[in-house]
Order: C-alpha cells, then structure tokens, then sequence
C-alpha cells in the first residue's frame, strides 16, 4: 500500500518538474525564432482584421459627416461662419493657398518648427529637473515634507497667471523664447514631479527590505530600486506633462511671439483667415498624438518587463 | 563560533557560523497607545546550520521574531545574538546585511530585473564581485540548482514555484550565515509546493546553512525541519519543541513512514490547542 503511494508521488513529482522546465524551454525557442520583421507583420495583420479599426475609422468619418453638413452642406447659423471640411481640405492640399498656409508652403513647417522646438525645450527641462525632484520626494520622507507643501500650494496657481512674471523675469535674455519656454515647463513640471514621487511611493516596501538584507547600499537602492521601480508611473508623468505643455504653449505663443501654431491660430484670427485656424488645430493634434506616441514608445522599451508578461 | 562548541560534531563540521540565540525576548507594538504584546519572553536557541521550523497561530509574534533576527526593528526586552554578537537589543538594531538574508512571504524579486540581474545583484551591490563575475557566478548557481536556461527573462515570466526557488538561488549566492523564511511557499498549489521544498531541501543539504522557517503548514514543517517550535497565541511564547529526527537527505518517502504519522498526531495535538485558544479569543484562523 505505501509502496504505491510513493509511487504515484514520485510520478507526480517528478513530472511536475520536468514539465515546467520543458515548457519554459519551448517558450524561449518560439520566441527567438519570431524575428522584428515577422513581428511587425504579425501586429499589421491584426490591425487591419480587428474590427476596432473600422470602427474608430467610421467614427472619425461620422465625425467629418456632421462638420460638412453643419457647416458647408446645411449652412446652420452660428456654424456657417466656420469653414467646412472641403474648404480647409482644399487650402490644406493647395500648392497656392488664399491665405499663405498648406503643406507646400515652407512657412507651415516653420510654425511647426516653432512649437516643436519650445515643447521639446520645456519637455527636456521639466524632465531634467522633474524626476529627480520627484524620486527623490518620494524616497526619503523629510525631503518630502518639506518641498511637498510648496509644490502642492505653487500648483494650483493657473499657467497663465504666470505670464507677467515670466515676463518680467526673463526680460534681457531671449526675451521672446524664454517666458514661452518657462510657461510650457512648468506645465509639464508639475506633472513630472507629482506622477514620479507618486511612482516611488508605489514601490512595494518588500523590494527595499530585501535590497537591504541582499547589502544594497542607498545608491544601489536609489539606481536599482527606486528608479525603476517607479518607472512606470514616470512614463505616465511624462506623457501627461507633455500634453499639458502644449496646452500652455498654445496659450503662451497667443500672447507673444511670432512663431508657432499658437500664433498662426491668433493671428490668423485676426486678420479672418478661419480655414488657417483649423488647419493649426489639427496639426496641433496630430503633433500631440506623435509626441505622446513616441514617450509610449520609449517608455515600453526601458519597461521591458511589464510587456513581456506571460502568466 | 561559539555555536561550534556547543554542538560538536552534530553537523559534521560543515556549519561553523550562524548560531542564534534568542534570548528573553519580548516585542511590544504601540499603535496609537493600546500597547499590544506580540512576543512575551521568548527564548530559542538554534544551533549553527539548524534547519528550525517555527509553527503558530495567526499572529503569534512569528513574524515579529523574524524581522528583529532580519534587522527591520527593534525588541523591547531582551537580546538577539548571531555567533555571540548582539544584533538586535531595545536599544541597538544592526542593519539588515547579507549573513541574514530573509526570503519573503510574497515573493521580492525585483520585477523590472532579469533573474540573472536578480541573482547576481548581492555580489555586485556588496563589491564582493565585479559585475562580470556575480553573472557568472550567478550562471553557474542557476545551472547547478537546476535552473537553466531563465538567466534572462523576467520574473513576470516565470511560474510562482520557479520564482521562489529563484528566489533561494539570490539569498544563497551570498553565502549567508542565515537563512530566514517567511511562509515563502503559503500560496502555492500543492504539486508546486511539494516541487519547491525538495528543491529547498536539497540546497539545505548542501550548503548546511542555518535555517529559520516560518509556516502554519504543519506537513511542510514535519518534513523540513530538524527541530518545530511551536508558538502560542498571542502574547507569542514557546510553547514546545519537538525533534524531527528523520535522516537527511530526506525524500517524500518518509512521508509514509509510520514514525512520520506518529510525530504528526504528536504536533497536530500540539498546535491545535493553541489554534482553539486563538479562535476563541477572536484571532483569524492558524495561519
């Protein structure tokens, strides 16, 4: 009787254990053989059978259906002052705009240049400065009671409110850039630093109480815990932060400077050129989904580990 | 070394270091002024290279005892010594370090690093290895433990039992002087569980480390231990010991044993005394 029970023990042990380091093996093997370009037409073959596709396709379609009637087809009244899709479409496209702006014309880059430019400036400053104010808030306890106050009562303080003093404080140097620069950073700073110490605070105690028994030091534990640890979240920070930058700097280049998709929409405004202020919307989106794309991008290649789950 | 004297030859000499003694210990918790006694005059004594199983109920102080040995706080009353030196006293707590390596009830592996990276990260942390040489050390550690061919996935990527035998793998890398698990196999299925404590078993036999071995799963503590310590109810104290002196190495085999079923009724009488006198006094179930 009990030479049959350690029988069927031994079985399942033993089969147990070899099967998890089989599979384990299979695994790897498959996933050694699915090279970049296979997988980039393995992902492209699912986006074009998903039917999620379609449907965001026919949403956006139903979305330039009701623009056209509203505007150009019906002629609705509040609406038939704005230009209808055909319109901007054909100053977008043309190689002689009406009003000096569509993709042949060197001045639309240069706009695109601008704006470009200044969020890249500010995203790079707010980053530089952002995260590590923010891991470092999140770290250690007292250097957090003692800046968190200040930020949390520094940002609720609008952007805008800002205009006068970044004015005033960046007049002699770059006068024009530097109060846009400042307006998009700080947008983008808050947002950095809160996400980042909120990433650090995440980080489960149990990571840094066995770095400590495994003889971790505090900068091993600032480089190999609380930094990647709170990785994550900073990616969410930047995104966030980059798409608030924008915002800002659309506001900051409607109020100075003569650059930038900010001011083509106000001047344009001015001077009544309305198929201009859509076509600078729209780049405005377009440029903003790129940019939060490419921090995704970079974000889940530094986070190998959160894609490349498998239980 | 003060350990080795007192125990000659029971280990062959193969442990010298890593004797605990746990002397007088009590632990007082103070949350928001209730004083709550966790540990009540604890004293255990654990021999160099002891593999020692503490069983109790729920919030016995267990855990309480393991993290002042680990260096995660202090006691109230008492002394903790390691080979002789105090490491953990009401007024003086040394720091957690790499002779006291803890493996956790949940798992601690650094999620976003690789298991070679999560293995050799002792080594290199400590500057006892450069990092080209913790790998290699760490290689060959995976590969001697049976654990090939995952140096450089995820953690993520592996099952719950390949995870804590990982686990091990990264405490043993160092050397440690001691050894102290916290119920590190309490979530897994039983087939799992049966896997990951031979493997345990057979790292212990050949390294003969200290061991101190938290669990409520009394089948797991029969098979493991050299020696159970049962625990009461909260205030925690010792309440028995009893001596598994089943032969090592140890296989599931002695699971049939009539000997086996004897030691078993002996320490299910045991713990279910205190598991009534915890469920009666409101505490979850043993666990």
């Amino acid at each position: 009787m009990s030479s049959l029970t350690e029988r069927f023990l031994l079985m399942v042990f033993t089969v147990s254990g070899e099967q998890e380091a089989k599979e384990a093996r299979k695994e790897r093997q498959a996933e050694s053989k699915v090279g970049a370009f296979s997988m980039l037409l393995f992902r492209l073959r699912q986006t074009v059978t998903q039917p999620r596709t379609y449907v965001g396709l026919l949403g956006v379609v139903s979305m330039l259906l009701l623009w056209y009637a509203l505007t150009e087809l019906l002629n609705i009244p509040r609406f038939n002052k704005l230009p209808g899709p055909v319109a901007v479409w054909k100053e977008f496209t043309s190689r002689t705009p009406i009003y000096g702006i569509s993709i042949y014309t060197p001045d639309y880059y240069m706009h695109i240049f601008w704006s470009v430019w200044r969020v890249a400036q500010a995203f790079f400053w707010a980053t530089i400065l952002g995260v590590p104010l923010g891991l470092f808030m999140g770290w250690r306890k007292v250097f957090r009671d003692y800046t968190f106050p200040i930020l949390e009562i520094i940002r609720p303080i609008p952007v805008l409110a800002w205009v006068p003093i970044a004015i005033l404080m960046f007049t002699g140097i770059a006068s024009r850039e530097a109060p846009i620069i400042f307006l998009t950073f700080l947008a983008s700073f808050y947002a950095t630093v809160l996400n980042t110490m909120l990433g650090v605070e995440s980080i489960d105690e149990v990571y840094f109480r066995a770095a400590r028994c495994l003889g971790a030091k505090p900068r091993h534990i600032f480089f190999r815990i609380v930094l990647p640890g709170a990785l994550p979240f900073i990616f969410t920070g930047l995104q966030i932060g980059v798409g608030v930058g924008w915002f800002s700097l659309v506001a900051a280049e409607m109020l100075s400077g003569e650059y930038g998709l900010g001011f083509l929409i106000w001047d344009s405004y001015v001077l009544v050129q309305f198929q201009v202020i859509i076509i600078a919307m729209i780049t405005l989106g377009i440029i903003g989904y790129l940019f939060s794309a490419a921090i995704r991008m970079v974000g889940n290649m530094l986070m190998r580990w959160t894609t490349r789950e498998s239980v | 070394m003060a350990g080795r004297s007192k125990q000659p030859g029971k280990f062959a000499g193969v442990a010298s270091e890593g004797a605990i003694q746990i002397r007088n210990v009590s632990k007082v918790y103070d949350p928001e002024g209730i004083n709550v006694l966790a540990v009540d005059n604890c004293s255990i004594d654990i021999a160099p290279g002891e593999f020692c199983v503490i069983v109790g109920p729920s919030g016995c102080g267990k855990t309480t005892l393991l993290n002042a040995i680990a260096g995660f706080h202090n006691i109230t009353q008492g002394e903790i010594l390691l080979d002789g030196k105090a490491i953990c006293t009401p007024t003086y707590t040394a720091p957690p370090g790499s002779e006291r390596i803890v493996v956790f009830q949940n798992g601690a592996l650094f999620p976003w690093s690789t298991i070679l990276d999560n293995v050799a990260f002792g080594p290199v942390v400590q500057g006892t290895a450069t990092a080209r040489e913790a790998n290699e050390a760490a290689q060959e550690l995976l590969a001697e433990l049976g654990l090939p061919d995952i140096a450089d996935r995820y953690p993520n990527e592996l099952s719950s039992g390949m995870r804590r035998r990982v686990e091990i793998a990264r405490a043993l890398i160092n050397d440690p002087k001691v050894l102290l698990l916290d119920e590190p196999f309490r979530a897994m299925d039983a087939l799992t569980k049966g896997v990951a404590q031979e493997f345990l078993l057979q790292a212990y036999d050949r390294i003969r480390k200290t061991v101190f071995f938290i669990t409520h799963d009394l089948e797991e503590a029969l098979f493991l231990a050299d020696r159970i310590l049962v625990m009461t109810t909260r205030p925690g104290r010792i309440k028995c010991s009893l001596n598994v002196d089943f032969p090592r190495p140890r296989t599931f085999h002695m699971r049939a044993s009539k000997h086996y079923l004897e030691l078993k009724a002996e320490i299910f009488t045991a713990v279910r005394e205190e598991a009534t006198k915890a469920f009666v006094a409101g505490e979850r179930e043993l666990a």
